[in-house]
């Protein structure tokens, strides 16, 4: 006998009520980073070991700023979802989990805030 | 209710099952993409030095320039370029392909191999080019 709702059976949200979501956004990420993580890997390089004014040069590019802002933009939601997986699978306590979870919310919009201001500074401000 | 959960069986872990490559790359996978979620702050303090000017770029400069630093970069690379390409054999299944036991062990291995060989190709045209 199914106890489902016909309403609860059309959205396809499941027990955990996001549905997909999770994955989909963890697979649209990764998709995205394949072709801006092998930029900035010519990238890098190309400006390893280069001295600082040609570094915030290259960086102050538009087509290179929008390129690191939006690797920091996926980056940061990927690692995010990453984390929290793991955190899922391995922190069986409440309390520890919950706070992780949040920790690790923290932790990823802060480092992405602060690439993201770097990368605007560098743009605008040089 | 917490009773009840907490006494319920175990299924088989780990110990049980023969080693196969595919086990062993998702856990290398989750690995590094844990170093990685840590390495983003390396990423953030280059970005961060870039943006503060010639002193404080020069002084992430020269730590990264130091053998540890070197070694956490090379690490850092290798770990990302695993992942990478972890990522893409994970897509290559969403699709559908890829799940005959044979050809995934052995995909599993090239991911290794090729992880290993890009890593080593990418810091080699690196030194080059500071010679």
């Amino acid at each position: 006998m199914d106890m489902r709702t016909p309403l609860n059976k059309v959205r396809g949200l499941g027990s955990a009520k996001s549905g997909t979501d999770h994955f989909w956004r963890v697979r649209t990420t990764s998709i995205a980073l394949v072709p801006l993580l092998i930029f900035y890997i010519v990238f890098l390089i190309l400006y390893a070991g280069r001295p600082y004014e040609d570094v915030v040069a290259a960086l102050a590019n538009p087509f290179v700023s929008v390129i690191t802002a939006l690797t920091v933009v996926a980056s940061i939601i990927h690692m995010r979802l990453g984390m929290e997986e793991i955190i899922q699978d391995y922190v069986h306590s409440e309390g520890l989990k919950v706070t992780a979870l949040i920790l690790n919310a923290f932790f990823s919009l802060f480092v992405g805030g602060l690439c993201l201001f770097a990368v605007l500074k560098i743009a605008f401000a040089g | 209710m917490t009773n009840v959960t907490k006494n319920r069986p175990l299924s088989p872990h780990l110990q049980i099952y023969k080693f196969v490559p595919t086990m062993a790359m998702s856990i290398v996978h989750r690995i590094t993409g844990g170093a990685l979620y840590v390495g983003t702050i390396l990423v953030a303090a280059w970005l961060i030095a870039a943006a503060s000017g010639v002193e404080y770029f020069n002084q992430v400069n020269w730590l990264f320039g130091t053998i540890i630093g070197q070694i956490v970069l090379f690490g850092y690379t290798w770990a990302l370029i695993h992942h990478m390409l972890g990522g893409l054999r994970h897509i290559l299944w969403d699709v559908g392909l890829g799940y005959e036991k044979h050809f995934a062990n052995k995909l599993a291995v090239l991911s290794l191999v090729a992880s290993v060989a890009l890593t080593l190709l990418i810091w080699a045209i690196v030194l080059l080019m500071r010679v």
